[in-house]
Parts: structure tokens; sequence; C-alpha cells
């Protein structure tokens, strides 16, 4: 039986996201992804889980959604705007989502997924430090070179190659 | 604790369909990424639901380690939109035809 608190943190959550795909202005949907990350962090608070949940507010609805709403506002204004596409393709979409939800909603309650329920407390915030630092330490290692070099890349790609800074400098 | 592990698995399920719907019907590079926002959202709700129903400490670790390298992936990818909206003046998939430098 689902309690009201998840009820309502569900609907915020399933409604924001379509609202973050299908909002006419750019940076609207922007604002309701947010909303979306911000539910998501509801439901690992509401699964005991606040570490995950601090991280996810932290990392996705304080750094990623603001980049995405940088970006937007970097566009030209009526691309913001622009809406094309094609309605046969949209109702094909649409029909991939409801076979997608029906079909593996049908194989989760016929699993036994719906018989599993828990009585222990959930797991403790120091035992994730410890294996963090323990038994997954090489993966944090590749983990901090991937995000050094994704931030090398991103620096890289999106760097002017046309000169214009340096012509305004000689000036 | 009143919900049960169905419950998240379900809603995980409808933001996985709305995600793969955004990902095949937008046309828009912005909201695509959107899109691949919601499902790798939808694959830490389940991850962390998990953790919690069969108390492993695994789970957790793993969505710590995907959001984290979910950041990374938006930093690249943003970094594409912004090299593509140079290059064409637009952010519309169907216009990037070519790979040319």
């Amino acid at each position: 039986m689902v309690d009201t608190l998840f009820l309502g943190i569900a609907v915020l959550t399933i409604v924001s996201a379509i609202a973050a795909l299908e909002m006419r202005s750019l940076i609207y949907g922007g604002l309701a992804l947010m909303g979306t990350l911000g539910g998501i962090a509801g439901f690992f608070i509401l699964l005991d889980s606040p570490f995950v949940a601090l991280f996810q507010i932290a990392v996705y609805v304080g750094s990623i959604a603001v980049l995405i709403l940088f970006v937007i506002m970097l566009v030209k204004r009526e691309l913001i705007f622009q809406k094309k596409e094609d309605p046969k393709r949209r109702y094909a979409g649409i029909g991939l989502m409801l076979i997608i939800m029906i079909s593996l909603g049908a194989v989760i309650f016929n699993s036994g997924i719906s018989s599993i329920t828990t009585d222990e407390p959930s797991v403790d915030y120091r035992e994730i430090g410890k294996d963090f630092l323990t038994y997954y330490w090489p993966a944090l290692v590749v983990m901090a070179l991937v995000l050094s070099s994704s931030i090398t890349g991103a620096l890289v790609l999106a760097r002017r190659h046309d000169g214009v800074e340096d012509e305004q400098r000689t000036d | 604790m009143s919900n049960e592990l169905i419950d998240f698995v379900i809603v995980s399920v409808a933001l996985l369909a709305i995600g793969i719907y955004g990902l095949s019907v937008k046309r828009n590079f912005i909201r695509m990424l959107f899109a691949v926002e919601i499902i790798i959202n939808a694959a830490n709700l389940n991850l962390v639901a998990f953790a919690r129903f069969l108390p492993h400490s695994g789970g957790q670790t793993f969505a710590l380690f995907s959001i984290a390298i979910a950041a990374a992936e938006v930093a690249v990818g943003l970094a594409l939109i912004i090299v593509a909206y140079r290059m064409y003046q637009n952010i519309d998939v169907a216009d990037f035809r070519s790979l040319k430098g």
C-alpha cells in the first residue's frame, strides 16, 4: 500500500518529466526537468538513502540543471521556442511508449517482485564510505580520471578555432 | 515501511518509457539530452530501490558512480551542442548531416 507522500512525489516526477519534453519553451522545459530530478531525490529519501539523495541534489539539481539552463540561454531565441516534429513520428513514439509501459509493467507484475518486503534496517552511509575506500578504490580512481578527461574534452571541444579573441587582443 | 519495491519499479518503468518516447520523437538536441537524463534517473531509482529492499550497499554505491559519470556525460554533451550550434546555427539534429571538421 502506498502512502500519500509517495503518490505526491510520483505525480510530481512523472508530470514534470512529461512537461520537460512537451513544454513549448526550452527554458520552462529545463525548469520542469529540475522538478523531475528533485522528485527522484525525494524517492531516494523515501528509500532511506539520504546520502544518495544529497548527492543527487548537489550534482543534478544544483549543477547539471543549471548548466543546461545556461546552454539554453546561449542559443538563439527563435530556436528555444521552435518545435518541429513529424505528427506520424509522434503517434509512433506514443505507441512505443505505451507498448514499453504495458509490456514491462506486465512482466514486473507477474514476476516475484511484488512479494519482496523487508524489515531490515537500511544500509548505513558509513558502510558506503568504507566500501568506496576499500573494495571500490580502483573504480574511484578510474572515475576521477574519467571526470577530469571529460572536462578536458569538453573544454577542447567548446574552444573557439577562428582566433577571434587573438585578433581582438592585438588591436 | 509502507511502500513496496514494486511501486518504485513501476515509477521507474514509467520514466523509462517517457524517456524513450522523447528520444525517438524529439529532434531538438537539448530535448534529447533531457530524455537521456530522465532515462538515467529511472535507472538510478531502480538501483537504489533494489539496494533498499535486498539490504546491500552495492546498489547505492553503484548509483553514486552512475550520478558522477552522468555529470561527465552531460558536460561533453553540452560542449557538443555548443560546437554543433556554432557550425550549423541550429540545434535540430536533422540538420547535422555532415561530420566534417
